[in-house]
């Protein structure tokens, strides 16, 4: 046989390879947290793990609901405060904003994807932490669920913008002139067609960056006060819940894994199971929400 | 002769330093319809896009000359009030993906029009006026995506009327449809001249013989720069054309 043939045979199987060493990789990965957790969902049971309120490990009390709370409230408060910076900041660059500008700020916004958590971390630390502290409410250390609700809307802006960009860019021009034939200005445009049109992209670009903010663990780690009570108000004002330290289910395994033994090290691959599933569905549902074409109700 | 509605004098149009048009003089007289002709490259749509002013969506470009519409700048109307006096229907159908009436209601509601009463009525006399009330009375929360090409653009039609223009343009509104759906729209066009100025852009010389009362013939040589070469009734340009192009053109010869 020629050469040329051969090689190209060749580089096929090579590239499968490579294909599925990836989803071997993922497939091992999950295989072991889950036979790591086994122990753990058997002696502690599924049920007291993750509605339990109280984690003692030294105490044999293993219930993560704390850190599950923790991880569900930052991503809440991440949403809240970073979505409409990233759809706005979406629809500046593909709708109104000029080429020029568009060549600074997108890649301004990509960088934001190439900081390391860790300096995130930090920079909340230093900067947010005592900005937050002098919010006047007993108990308040700055330390907490608003602090690292606010690092993790910074990190997950690129996502949601450049995601968020795609689908508004994808939306046929078409639409754009018929909404402006027909005396519409271009607000109205953006706002009664263009966004409909891109829905189930945005839709998707957000559950991204919700898969994205329950998988943070340094930043969360230096900014969150790792308490593991369960978070409630500090005062009357249900707002003061954000004010509280609080645990992630990242930083969990992070914090305590180096001194872990037996079914606490398992409870820690339990917490990493739970986590994978949340981000599976979470992953999914955006791959779904993509997938479905241009709702015709 | 009939009041002219729509002028432009010695009007070019430049794309950076590409000229894309030059030194148009034509004048669009009321309530007829006027069909733009010529050959692909000429310029006709960009002509025809200058009434609406959608030319200003696309970067670098600049014009020479005066457009006016009554007598007056046409660049000096507020561009959203100018397009909805001067109403646009596009060569492919493009309906929202909305409801039949959200589709028709958009333009009236994007003016501030809330009243569910008079959208209603609105949307009714719309789809009558486009010949399309029949067909999708009863099919209102329908998407408009849902409905046939020849449809979709008497949707489209229908959409430009809620607005209550005083002028349409079509740029080649039935080159996308079938010879009946074409046969509809061309109607269409005919009822519509009772109240509308209509221009209309058609590569199809005899939808241009069928429905229009003015024909411009467009051409353009080696330069790319479209210019009008004859414009007169429509009758003297398919039965006896001035210029030795106009005739080439119209009896087949390019094009």
């Amino acid at each position: 046989m020629e050469t040329r043939r051969i090689v190209d045979r060749g580089v096929k199987y090579i590239l499968f390879i490579s294909a599925m060493i990836s989803i071997v990789i993922v497939f091992l990965i999950a295989l072991f947290i889950f036979r790591e957790g086994v122990e753990a969902f058997n002696t502690v049971g599924v049920r007291t793990m993750l509605f339990g309120k109280v984690w003692r490990p030294g105490q044999e009390q293993y219930g993560i609901l704390a850190m599950i709370l923790g991880s569900i409230l930052v991503t809440i408060g991440a949403i809240v405060l970073g979505v409409p910076l990233a759809i706005g900041g979406a629809i500046f660059l593909a709708e109104v904003a000029p080429e020029g500008i568009q060549a600074v700020v997108r890649p301004a916004i990509q960088l934001l994807a190439g900081i390391p958590s860790v300096v995130y971390g930090l920079f909340g630390m230093v900067v947010l932490v005592p900005l937050v502290r002098k919010i006047p409410v007993p108990g308040n250390s700055g330390f907490g669920l608003l602090a690292a609700s606010i690092v993790l809307a910074v990190m997950i802006l690129p996502t949601i913008a450049s995601i968020a960009e795609d689908a508004i860019r994808a939306v046929p021009q078409s639409y754009r002139q018929g909404s402006l034939a027909l005396g519409a200005t271009h607000w109205q445009t953006i706002v009664n067609v263009i966004m409909p049109a891109a829905r189930s992209g945005i839709i998707a670009a957000i559950i991204l960056g919700v898969g994205r903010a329950l998988g943070e663990t340094m930043a969360m780690i230096m900014v969150i006060g790792n308490s593991v009570l369960m978070p409630s108000p500090m005062t009357n004002n249900p707002l003061t819940l954000f004010l509280r330290q609080a645990r992630t289910l990242t930083g969990n395994i992070a914090v305590e894994i180096s001194y872990a033994t037996g079914v606490h090290e398992s409870t820690l691959f339990a917490t990493g199971v739970v986590l994978f599933v949340l981000i599976m569905v979470v992953n999914i549902s955006a791959r779904f929400v993509m997938r479905e074409r241009q709702a015709i109700h | 002769m009939n009041n002219t509605k729509l002028e432009t004098k010695n009007y070019s149009m430049n794309y950076g330093s590409f000229r894309a048009l030059e030194d148009i003089n034509m004048q669009i007289p009321e309530k007829q319809v006027t069909a733009l002709i010529g050959p692909s490259g000429c310029g006709k749509s960009t002509f025809l896009r200058t009434f609406n002013r959608m030319n200003d969506l696309i970067p670098g470009v600049w014009i020479e000359g005066e457009v006016t519409m009554e007598g007056k700048d046409i660049f000096e109307i507020d561009v959203v009030n100018l397009r909805q006096q001067v109403g646009m229907v596009f060569q492919k159908p493009n309906p929202f993906p909305k409801s039949i009436f959200d589709n028709v209601a958009y333009g009236p509601r994007a003016n501030g029009l809330t009243d569910r009463n008079a959208l209603a009525e609105l949307v009714e006399h719309s789809l009558r006026g486009a010949a399309l009330w029949d067909e999708v009375k009863d099919d209102l929360d329908k998407s408009g995506l849902a409905l046939s090409g020849g449809q979709q653009q008497r949707l489209c039609i229908a959409r430009a009327l809620a607005v209550e223009p005083s002028v349409i343009l079509m740029d080649e509104p039935a080159s996308a449809l079938d010879p009946i759906a074409t046969l509809r729209i061309e109607e269409l066009i005919r009822e519509l001249r009772e109240n509308y100025t209509i221009v209309i852009v058609t590569h199809n010389m005899q939808q241009a013989a069928r429905v229009s009362d003015f024909t411009g013939f467009f051409y353009t040589g080696e330069s790319r720069t479209g210019k009008l070469i004859e414009f007169d009734l429509t009758r003297n340009i398919f039965t006896n054309p001035a210029d030795k192009r106009t005739e080439d053109y119209i009896t087949g010869r390019f094009g």
